[in-house]
């Protein structure tokens, strides 16, 4: 890792002034869990490392007047899925729960893992977000990589896995910049699909801060994520689809579909959300919704599995979001205690 | 004195040995206050980082270290594999081999300092394609492995004037046109590394001449010598010690040229030095084991019982191109006749070394599933045909032993309750279930070992032994041997091991560690002992041999009632410490130790047939070693072992990116591997009937670490009625697998 500057600022305004000085290359720290170990790879090589922790009003999680829930920038996973407001957001605390690691939960922060750096393979041994335009992922080993929004150089895979839930939830992001200037984001446009060397994967610019996600009050809209894993570790998972969902007497008036792991940014599934509108949530339309997001895909050389394992994801989101079994593993009944179970202790 | 007759107590008499004992080390490791070699620091030590390859086949031409020696905190920098100022281009054959070393005053100026060495390279063209044989040989990276043919001595000879291949080949197709059933496949598994949670890695410093070395470990008696040998000074000049060691699996016999580098650096700058690999130069060059890929065919009658099997396999053990030994195939099993053949493939990769049960793991899971595949071609019970083929097997006095061992292990995984035919157990939403069987062996004979035992005339015990505790317990199986020996408590001896200072003792490996320690402690244990009853029985006036130690005290059997503590006993020592100095030489013949194992692991999974996920419901081990020492170490080698069985059969996996070669996800962030979650019910059952117990102890540490991926690689094909032919199973192999079975 290289040396670098260390700052704490104590307010916003001091926080971007840090972050805008042209002069250096300055980051954002939060939990430091993806950070961290991108610097230490020597991927990302600030001069000026600028920790959000300590910035009063960042690390509070409140509702305001319209019923928004307010998640500041130095919120903990844990603090968000320990809070009362995510029981309803069943979507989020699905995916928080999954984190199957109580450091990363205890660490990472809500918005750092909005934000975290892609996990493809060239982007993190320093060939870069594009990797040669492409070319390094499509002759080479792509079985985690993008599947849809990937016709030009960008075949990377956006990591959040909380972005899509927090996109069905409608939530918007609040960034700000040098001179109390601020601007509110709907979270699917924090993302962006790079296009040449240099650009990133979302709209941030030097000096800008996220601080906070809001989300806006869910009532009875009904939500749910599903992600299709390999193990139960922290490592990414293959694919994962969140839907929300308003229905009316068991019909669907609106619905948000977002894919995960699919694309550089979250991926809208627009089409597939449209078209559950008017229709009941059972096996059938959750089935065709699934098929309906994939639509558009391409696989690469090595990923064509992730076109299945998209339409199952919908369609498992769509039935939990229902309330509907969805049939995977994660139903099946616990093995029968036999006579033998556990060690056999002598 | 009279001979000592090393043997082991009667079963009844025994105090220590075969009950579950705590490691003595345990809280120690648990509570962190225990040193790894990691841990070590020294006054004034230079932190080494190593610059790797970047490419996976190329020349390095010339290096540049000019503005890497200019980063404040650089004291020395070190060329490995790289040419010097006039030298030739150096080839470099596998991602991550390291060029130069980084010595500086800490861990960010040593990367800083790497991050700044220039380095030209010509690039060369990469192949890593080992699955893929006909791509090999077209691009010349083959080499014969092996290979041969044996036929029931029935079927004759070839006549005088008959081609002996031509009479070979219509023998075969002979038996094969008259097989009840014919079975083709092809299977694989691919290479692993040994992803040691220490990384390898070594502290030296010199002192007077003398290198003093701490280095992670499995051969402390011997890593000496390879310092010596690669530093031209003598092994008496060297001393290397390894307390604790986090990992090693077959990979840690070694210096290593990075070991070495660090002495010379050292050497150079007169100050200790530190080096150890990163995470990820770990995955690439420290350890992997070879990849192995078949296809067979098979001829069983029409009992399932197999009697020809031909198979030509092939895989990488990494540029000097090798594979799976073709002596193991097929494994355990023995048709009457068999030809099989091996390629080895020459890919740019670190070349591979020994990883726990080398060849076993792989031969098991490329041809027990063809075994597997028998039963599901002929709709009949896997284990019905696993137990019909023990009729041929390579070792056939292990029949009944196997025979036993799985039916134990039926029971404890309720074979009969949940067993279907192949792809037809019932689907619950997108589930099914399914279950697997493995069979394997190991030797596991004890290794050499010296023990140098003392006895103080205060009572005190104290033993000193060159071997190393990988983790397994060795100190703790040290400590009961003796506390058995003597009627003492764990707690009244003390076991030191982990020095090269301390007598010759062999590596630990291939499971040699638990025999040659037990002997060697053993036997000094019985020859301090006859000493302190000889002094005993003079001072009691009795006769030596109907004297016991027990429960601290020394006892005479003849209901005399005459008896003395053990210490009053060892103060009759005098002055001088008793000192005996016991050996064990490999292959001698000994009541104590003794050889070859069998085991057995089935398999109970789920599979999710919509994306190809496989979680693991139960496994269940049965495995016989002889006599058990530590009966709860014991269980927790068996433990480990299955769980990494669930990596290898689910999760590892070394992929080479196919354009460039580079090893893609040497990160433990891709490197996947198995959590809590997916590790299932795992149901270990040691298998000690006295015929067993009664051959002495026997090493443990590679043998349940071989047929478990062959035991979820057939539940998985019981489970779906289709091969996922190569292991790792992932969700993306799963889902191919089914698609090329509906066409
Ligand atoms: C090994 C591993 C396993 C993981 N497993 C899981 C898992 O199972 N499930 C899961 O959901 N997640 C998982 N994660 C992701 C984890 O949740 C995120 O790494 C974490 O939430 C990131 O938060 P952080 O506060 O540590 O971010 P940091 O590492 O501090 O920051 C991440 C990035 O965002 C930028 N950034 C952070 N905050 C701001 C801000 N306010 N404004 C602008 N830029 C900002 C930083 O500069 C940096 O580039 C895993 C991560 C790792 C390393």
């Amino acid at each position: 890792m290289k040396n670098f500057e260390y700052a704490q600022p104590r307010t916003e305004q001091e926080a971007v002034a840090l972050l805008a000085d042209q002069s250096k290359h300055s980051v954002v720290l939060a939990g430091g869990t993806d950070l961290i170990s991108l610097m230490k790879r020597s991927v990302i090589t600030p001069d000026r490392v600028v920790n959000i922790a300590e910035i009063s009003g960042l690390q509070r999680i409140q509702r305001d007047e319209h019923g928004s829930i307010w998640v500041g920038a130095a919120v903990s996973l844990q603090s968000f899925l320990e809070s009362s407001y995510t029981t309803e957001l069943a979507a989020a605390q699905q995916i928080i729960q999954g984190i199957a690691s109580l450091q990363l939960q205890a660490q990472g922060t809500v918005v750092g893992e909005l934000l975290r750096r892609p996990m493809c393979w060239y982007f993190r041994s320093g060939h870069g977000l594009l990797a040669q335009q492409g070319r390094m992922v499509v002759e080479g080993d792509n079985r985690y990589h993008a599947i849809l929004g990937n016709r030009r150089s960008a075949k990377f895979v956006n990591p959040s896995r909380l972005a899509p839930a927090l996109i069905a939830a409608g939530a918007f992001v609040r960034i700000i910049k040098p001179g109390n200037d601020e601007r509110f984001l709907e979270l699917e446009s924090l993302y962006q699909t790079p296009d040449q060397d240099g650009q990133t994967e979302n709209v941030l610019t030097q000096g800008e801060l996220v601080t906070h996600v809001m989300i806006p009050a869910q009532r009875d809209r009904l939500s749910a994520a599903y992600e299709i894993r390999h193990g139960e570790g922290p490592d990414q998972p293959l694919v994962s689809a969140a839907v929300g969902i308003q229905a009316e007497r068991g019909i669907v008036r609106e619905a948000t579909v977002v894919l995960g792991q699919v694309a550089p940014i979250p991926w809208m599934a627009v089409e597939a959300a449209r078209n559950l509108v008017g229709q009941p949530l059972n096996e059938q339309t959750a089935t065709t919704a699934g098929i309906e997001a994939v639509a558009g895909a391409l696989p690469l050389s090595g990923n064509e599995y992730k076109i299945q394992l998209t339409q199952v994801a919908v369609k498992r989101a769509v039935l939990r979001a229902a309330g509907l079994e969805c049939g995977g593993l994660e139903c099946q009944p616990p093995l029968e205690q036999d006579h033998h179970s556990g060690p056999l202790m002598v | 004195m009279a001979e000592v007759d090393y043997r082991w107590p009667e079963n009844h008499k025994m105090r220590w040995i075969g009950k579950r004992v705590d490691r003595l080390d345990g809280l120690e490791k648990s509570g962190g206050t225990a040193k790894y070699t990691y841990d070590v620091n020294l006054p004034n030590q230079l932190i080494v980082r190593g610059l790797g390859c970047p490419h996976a086949h190329c020349n390095v031409l010339a290096v540049d270290i000019s503005e890497a020696e200019k980063v404040p905190g650089v004291v020395y920098i070190h060329r490995l594999n790289a040419p010097g100022p006039n030298d030739d281009p150096v080839e470099i054959r596998a991602d991550g081999t390291l060029l130069v070393a980084v010595a500086a005053e800490n861990e960010a100026a040593a990367a800083e300092g790497v991050s700044k060495v220039k380095v030209q390279y010509k690039l060369l063209d990469a192949f890593t394609a080992d699955h893929d044989l006909q791509s090999a040989e077209a691009n010349g990276r083959t080499k014969p492995a092996g290979g041969g043919i044996e036929l029931d001595e029935a079927l004759g000879e070839p006549g005088d004037d008959e081609d002996e291949e031509e009479w070979e080949n219509k023998v075969m197709q002979h038996l094969f046109d008259t097989s009840a059933h014919v079975v083709e496949g092809e299977y694989g598994i691919d290479s692993i590394t040994h992803c040691c949670l220490e990384p390898h890695g070594a502290t030296v410093h010199w002192v007077d001449g003398k290198l003093k070395v701490y280095l992670s470990t499995q051969n402390v008696s011997q890593a000496d010598d390879g310092f010596a040998g690669a530093l031209e000074i003598t092994a008496d000049d060297v001393d290397v010690t390894c307390d604790y060691i986090g990992g090693g699996f077959g990979s840690k016999f070694q210096p290593n040229y990075w070991g070495i580098a660090a002495a010379e650096i050292s050497k150079v700058t007169g100050r200790p030095v530190k080096f150890m690999l990163t995470r990820d130069q770990e995955l690439k060059i420290a350890g992997n084991r070879p990849s192995g890929y078949i296809k067979v065919k098979l001829g069983a009658d029409a009992n399932g019982v197999v009697r020809v099997w031909d198979s030509l396999h092939w895989g990488t053990s990494g540029f000097n191109g090798s594979t799976v030994a073709v002596g193991n195939i097929p494994y355990v099993f023995r048709p009457k006749s068999f030809r099989r053949k091996a390629t080895g493939i020459v890919t740019d990769n670190e070349p591979s070394v020994a990883w726990r049960a080398p060849n076993h793991p792989q031969a098991c899971a490329i041809t027990q599933t063809a075994y597997d595949d028998l039963a599901a071609k002929m709709g009949v019970d896997s284990l019905d045909i696993f137990l019909r083929n023990l009729e041929n097997i390579d070792t056939p006095e292990k029949a009944p032993v196997y025979a036993e061992q799985l039916r134990i292990a039926a029971d404890l995984i309720n074979w009969r309750k949940h067993w279907h035919p192949h792809g037809k157990g019932k689907k619950s939403g997108a589930v099914v279930e399914g279950l697997g069987i493995g069979i394997h062996k190991w030797a596991g004979t004890a290794n050499s070992s010296n023990c140098l035992l003392k006895i103080h005339a205060d009572g005190g015990v104290e033993s000193y032994c060159g071997t190393q505790d990988l983790g397994t317990g060795t100190r703790t199986v040290c400590a009961m041997v003796l506390a058995e020996t003597f009627g003492l408590t764990l707690d009244e001896v003390k076991v030191n091991i982990g020095s090269s200072t301390y007598p010759f003792s062999g590596a630990s490996g291939g499971s040699t560690t638990v025999g040659a320690v037990t002997e060697s402690h053993r036997r000094a244990a019985q020859d301090a002992l006859a000493k302190v009853l000889d002094l005993v029985a003079k001072k009691l006036d009795v006769s030596a041999d109907i004297l016991d130690a027990v429960g601290g005290k020394i006892v005479a059997r003849d209901y005399s009632g005459k008896e003395m503590t053990w210490k009053q006993a060892c103060s009759l020592i005098g002055i001088q410490p008793l000192e005996v100095n016991s050996s064990y030489a490999r292959g001698t013949a000994s009541p104590l130790s003794s050889e070859n194992v069998a085991g057995c692991q089935m398999a109970h999974v789920a599979v999710d047939t919509e994306t190809g996920q496989v979680k693991i419901k139960r496994m269940v081990a049965v495995q016989d070693m002889g006599l058990i020492i530590n009966r709860k170490t014991a269980e927790s080698q068996i433990y480990g072992a299955m769980i990494m069985s669930i990596a290898a059969a689910l999760f590892e996996q070394r992929i080479n990116d196919p354009k460039t070669g580079v090893f893609v996800n040497s990160e433990l962030a891709d490197y996947r591997l198995p959590r809590l979650g997916d590790i299932g019910n795992l149901v270990v059952h040691l298998h000690e009937p006295e015929s067993e117990r009664a051959r002495g102890v026997i090493g443990l540490g590679e043998p349940p670490a071989i047929s478990g991926c062959t035991a979820i690689s057939n539940a998985v094909c019981n489970a779906l009625g289709v091969r996922v032919p190569t292991i790792p199973l992932t969700p993306k192999r799963v889902l191919d697998a089914l698609r090329t079975a509906k066409g």
